[in-house]
């Protein structure tokens, strides 16, 4: 079909959400066309860490996290080189015994979703992971994780797409939203099904999404191969990753294919402000020295910010809108899009053919957003 | 002009003689090392600028990986191991 035929599905925005929700229903038999503003994966995709990582800061994020690692193994062969999945698993540590306790906790937790994970002590941890400090109580390891580099696993998805005759269209300028269709620079696009995929720019079409950027630096360094074997994530993270309010660091470094170690992670809310906060920038790089004093020894070649599309419960927004015939919505992903991407997609893809959706996905919807503002519990 | 001094020095687990004062690009280029480092492709790069913008001569001194050599000045003892090394 050319681009200009009609779609059966529409999907704005083409980073990693936007590709996943293309590959999932163009796997469907639907007709899809993608537009991005700028090109595939120019967002917060590009910017972030690629962890694929059970997450259990609550009941609904440990089903959604679970479900999507899950779907991810199943995507095999059909994610290409370039986007270099590493099964490399996730270490939580544990910095007293605490936090010690926690680790048992999330080891329950996890069992309880049926991922498995082992309980590091000391000797252990030091044996996993051996430029940690070594008066680190212990940790948890769980194996089934992995990393990816995001902006290709991107192209491997719409590649995906592709091939069940998805169009993709990039420096399309998509300016409202409108039932069953698309009203964008100089054309007006129609479709059964419009879904904004739009990430942190996704409030712009759809005003009332609570969706606010939260903003995050990252510093890469040169190439050390074999300095980190696992994606290591301190038992805090969720912590600072809960709290909306203040603005936090937490150490979570992560192996790239290279050799180089990506060092993260911090959050304000500063609006749409890019630039550096050295102040943040040095806590955050001392959290990660504190965990692994050799990081310092390290080269840092590079440092840049990026925009997480936060929501205020923490979950991201699923489902139809209701207001809008035709809309859905598949935003608000936070740190974790490049996880949770593809089962929200599959959540998409299952309620726009009518069939039950693999994980109870009713938390998800994003018409919550009234009953929060009509202060109904939620 | 006094003869310049010479200290003894590990290229790649061979051993050579650096004149004293030089950096280490200098020293490997004096000893015939072109190929410093290869890059993520595997292609080999050499120094470009000589005065530590570039970062293309990175080299492992003495066990620390991604030292710019031009930055280097060589010492008696020291061991550098470059990508020609690797091959």
């Amino acid at each position: 079909m050319s681009a200009r035929d009609r779609a059966d599905a529409i999907v704005v925005g083409a980073g990693i959400v936007g590709a996943a929700c293309a590959a999932a229903l163009a796997r469907d038999g639907l007709r899809v066309t993608v537009l991005d503003k700028v090109f595939a994966s120019a967002g917060t995709t590009s910017v972030g860490m690629g962890h694929v990582v059970v997450m259990d800061d609550s009941p609904e994020q440990l089903a959604l996290t679970t479900y999507s690692s899950r779907l991810w193994g199943e995507l095999g062969s059909q994610l290409h080189a370039r986007s270099e999945v590493d099964r490399c698993g996730t270490v939580w540590v544990a910095e007293d015994e605490t936090q010690l306790d926690a680790v048992r906790a999330k080891q329950e937790s996890y069992r309880a979703v049926g991922v498995t994970s082992s309980v590091l002590n000391r000797r252990e941890l030091q044996e996993a992971e051996p430029h940690l400090r070594r008066d680190l109580v212990g940790g948890l390891l769980v194996p089934g994780d992995s990393v990816v580099y995001p902006p290709c696993a991107t192209l491997d998805l719409l590649q995906v797409a592709r091939e069940h005759g998805a169009v993709v269209r990039e420096g399309v300028d998509v300016r409202e939203l409108v039932a069953n269709g698309v009203r964008c620079d100089g054309e007006m696009l129609r479709a059964d099904v419009v879904i904004n995929a739009a990430g942190a720019a996704a409030p712009a079409l759809t005003p009332r999404l609570p969706i606010l950027p939260r903003k995050g630096h990252l510093a890469i360094t040169d190439r050390y191969p074999g300095f980190l074997r696992h994606q290591i994530v301190e038992l805090g993270y969720l912590t600072s990753a809960h709290v909306m309010t203040t603005e936090s660091v937490a150490f979570n470094v992560q192996p790239r294919s290279t050799g180089q170690v990506l060092i993260g992670s911090s959050r304000e809310l500063v609006g749409w402000n890019a630039g550096f906060n050295h102040a943040i920038l040095r806590q955050m790089l001392a959290r990660a020295a504190h965990f692994m004093p050799m990081l310092s020894d390290l080269s840092i070649i590079r440092c840049w910010t990026g925009f997480r599309p936060a929501t205020p419960d923490k979950l991201p927004l699923i489902g139809r809108w209701e207001p809008i015939p035709g809309l859905w919505i598949a935003a608000g992903h936070e740190g974790l899009g490049i996880t949770t991407s593809v089962g929200s997609a599959q959540i998409i893809a299952d309620q726009v053919a009518g069939r039950p959706t693999a994980i109870d996905a009713s938390s998800f919807s994003p018409m919550r957003v009234f009953a929060a503002a009509a202060g109904a519990p939620t | 002009m006094s003869a310049s001094r010479s200290v003894a020095i590990v290229i790649d687990g061979r051993a050579v003689t650096a004149t004293e004062g030089v950096t280490v690009a200098s020293a490997l280029l004096d000893a015939g090392v072109t190929a410093f480092r290869s890059s993520t492709s595997g292609s080999v790069r050499g120094p470009v600028c000589g005065m530590g913008i570039c970062y293309e001569c990175r080299v492992t001194i003495d066990d620390v990986p991604h030292r710019r050599a031009c930055l280097v000045v060589v010492a008696s003892g020291m061991r550098v191991d470059t990508a020609s090394g690797n091959a």
